[in-house]
């Protein structure tokens, strides 16, 4: 059994954006109006955010593209009321849209704020033209339940069922999530962690390696690489 | 007996407010309708719309609805425990506020229990709770506590009444009225088998609603504790916030005393002593809770945990200082010296001391909660706030009034004070005292010839 694993390498991250773009547009994440940014309630699967240290002329400005962390240990699972949010055997965190009622209580569980809330039924208020440009692989999101990263979770049944239909065993490289698909400086890797030889298991084994609050003991299958180590 | 029988009675002033309906009645219930009715509509609204008519956004994405769950749950502490543990030590001066207490209980758990229903944002499928019910969430313990203490304090409630239901079936004419109090009453007729009964099922009840009542208000504490959150993964959690109830819920039932011996006349029945007593227990409870804040303040500032001392900041010095410091002025710089100052421990200052703790525990249910979100590890939402619309208050609005209400027409149904305990009292007391106190002082064996 595969455990999906992430590497994000943030000395070669630009903060190009791209992955929140390819992101926003696989996963049919609800673009929303400008009043509601305002009351600060963007949908954004993966956000770059931003660490500064220093003040001029001695600043240093620090990346981090910040997808679901996909824990082995998650806070948010353990609280869910009603089993929407779950653990999948190959070690994906998943959200049950049309079984969630809405009490938010993973969305404060999780200690890296990955989890959002459709306030409005954002879906049904972006404009009628604008569905023909979705994704028919991902379900929209009616209003009142929370929603998340799944690490382009409807990618893999799709590259299991072509790999069943070619009577072979998946290869590295048929499930990439949108975003490590989309990064052009090549700062994303995508695999099996449970794999010791993939790519992801090499990377994560770097002496650059590190997850964000590991002392949490939370698990995050998501590792960064840096020189310089940033909340671990 | 007849209907004009009951003016002639003793109590008759407690059977006053049931038989007899004034213009400030209908008033009351008009105004406290018409709030309601905005909080109806303003959740008419909310479920339309959805929560996006609220003021919450990320990260303060739990907010008004959560802080008054947890602060009319905390309020319902007063009644049922308190006068539990008041019947269970057999302190006289129960008598009078015992039911006073009991039905804060019950209404405000419902209205709490409500809070979390509001919260929701697919309260449609509600049902999931059971189809696909998780016990390994806070949540669900809370659903659990919740009804278990509602039923428990419902009935505890409703059992000592038997008694006052018959005498009301008694004095009606015939009519509703009349077929409602037959019913509720169970074919009371006062017999010594059925009061046996009824003794035994009051005191097995009082012993059980204790535990149920400490575990409600652990078990709201754990839905924040079992978080890693910073200052909520706190393990003293369980007990601060049973003090805070208890506190919160002793000074509702010293206000709701207060105005109930204003509007129907009680002078007689709740006298200052009670106020004296009530307001001696509220004084242990501001230590406590001073000592429980005090702890739970100075280890996190003392761990100097980084991401536990940018909401430690927030709280002491931050954006909302004003909260937190209103909360520390309400809930021990003014009550403490009227509370521990003899002169200043009347019904007038009990009073004062009550609405400042009431307003107190407000600001400090909003002051654990709404930091906390606001200011989480990542640094992604630097300007986290948060604002509550016009439908947060309306419904906060219409929730009290709801509680008002419903209090009102409680009393309009049965007596407020129990007519039989009263009357229990008034007949057993010296001697049950006389007995007990002959345990244990020498020379006390003989009950004095009271009247020859």
């Amino acid at each position: 059994m595969p455990r999906w694993g992430m590497v994000i390498d943030l000395d070669k991250c630009t903060a190009c954006q791209a992955c929140v773009v390819a992101c926003q547009v696989e996963n049919n994440v609800p673009f929303i109006e400008e009043k509601e940014y305002r009351r600060s309630r963007a949908i954004s699967w993966m956000k770059v955010i931003s660490e500064t240290e220093g003040s001029f002329p001695n600043v240093r400005t620090q990346f981090i593209p910040r997808p679901c962390m996909q824990c082995d240990n998650p806070p948010c699972v353990r609280v869910c009321p009603v089993h929407a949010t779950y653990l999948s055997p190959e070690g994906i965190v998943g959200q049950i849209y049309p079984r969630c009622i809405g009490c938010r209580f993973c969305i404060a569980a999780c200690p890296y704020t990955v989890k959002y809330f459709n306030w409005y039924a954002y879906s049904a208020r972006v404009p009628k033209e604008m569905h023909r440009a979705d994704d028919p692989d991902v379900s929209v999101r009616p209003k009142g339940v929370v929603e998340k990263c799944t690490f382009c979770d409807h990618r893999l049944q799709k590259a299991k069922d072509k790999a069943a239909v070619e009577k072979r065993t998946l290869h590295p490289g048929d499930y990439v999530p949108a975003c490590v698909e989309s990064c052009p400086s090549k700062a994303m890797a995508f695999g099996d962690m449970a794999d010791p030889e993939s790519i992801v298991s090499q990377l994560a084994r770097s002496p650059r390696a590190f997850r964000l609050m590991e002392a949490l003991g939370t698990k995050p299958k998501v590792v960064y690489l840096s020189e310089r180590k940033l909340y671990d | 007996m007849t209907e004009s029988d009951w003016r002639k009675e003793e109590d008759a002033i407690l059977f006053q407010p049931i038989f007899s309906t004034g213009w400030r009645f209908y008033a009351t219930v008009t105004v406290l309708g018409a709030l309601v009715l905005w909080g109806v509509i303003s959740y008419i609204v909310q479920y339309r719309e959805g929560l996006g008519v609220t003021g919450m956004g990320f990260p303060v994405s739990w907010s008004f609805y959560i802080i008054n769950f947890v602060f009319f749950i905390g309020i319902s502490h007063a009644g049922t425990l308190i006068s539990a543990i008041l019947r269970l030590s057999q302190a006289e001066w129960r008598r009078p506020v015992t039911r006073i207490a009991e039905v804060i209980t019950v209404l405000v758990l419902g209205i709490g229990g409500m809070n979390i229903l509001i919260d929701l944002g697919r309260p449609d499928r509600i049902m999931n709770l059971f189809y696909y019910g998780r016990y390994q969430s806070p949540l669900l313990w809370d659903a659990t506590s919740v009804t278990a203490y509602l039923t428990a304090s419902s009935v505890y409630l409703f059992v000592p009444m038997i008694p006052d239901i018959a005498m009301l079936r008694d004095r009606c004419a015939p009519g509703w009225r009349k077929f409602f109090y037959q019913t509720m009453a169970l074919g009371w007729e006062g017999t010594p088998a059925q009061h046996r009964v009824l003794n035994r099922a009051i005191a097995i009840l009082a012993v059980l609603v204790v535990p149920i009542a400490v575990s409600v208000h652990t078990v709201v504490a754990f839905v924040f504790s079992m978080t890693l959150q910073p200052m909520w993964h706190s393990t003293i959690f369980g007990p601060y916030f049973v003090v805070g109830a208890i506190f919160s819920g002793t000074a509702t039932l010293l206000v709701a005393m207060a105005i109930l011996r204003k509007v129907f006349h009680l002078e007689d029945y709740l006298q200052p002593i009670h106020f004296n007593y009530l307001g001696l227990l509220m004084l242990v409870m501001v230590l406590l809770w001073t000592y429980f804040t005090f702890a739970e303040y100075l280890t996190t500032y003392y761990g100097n945990e980084p991401n536990e001392m940018r909401v430690f900041f927030s709280k002491f010095t931050g954006k909302y200082a004003l909260f937190f410091w209103g909360m520390v002025v309400c809930n021990l710089v003014i009550p403490f010296p009227i509370l521990a100052i003899n002169r200043l421990r009347t019904i007038g200052g009990t009073v004062i001391a009550s609405v400042f703790i009431i307003i107190g525990m407000w600001l400090e249910r909003f002051i654990i909660i709404v930091p906390t979100l606001a200011n989480p590890r990542l640094p992604e939402y630097a300007q986290g706030s948060y604002f509550p619309s016009i439908v947060e208050i309306g419904i906060m609005v219409g929730c009290t009034a709801l509680f008002c209400l419903l209090y009102v027409l409680f009393s309009k149904l049965f007596p407020i004070v129990s007519v039989a305990e009263i009357r229990e009292g008034r007949e057993h007391t010296e001697e049950i005292v006389h007995k007990r106190l002959s345990r244990y002082a020498p020379g006390l064996g003989k009950l004095p010839q009271v009247n020859p």
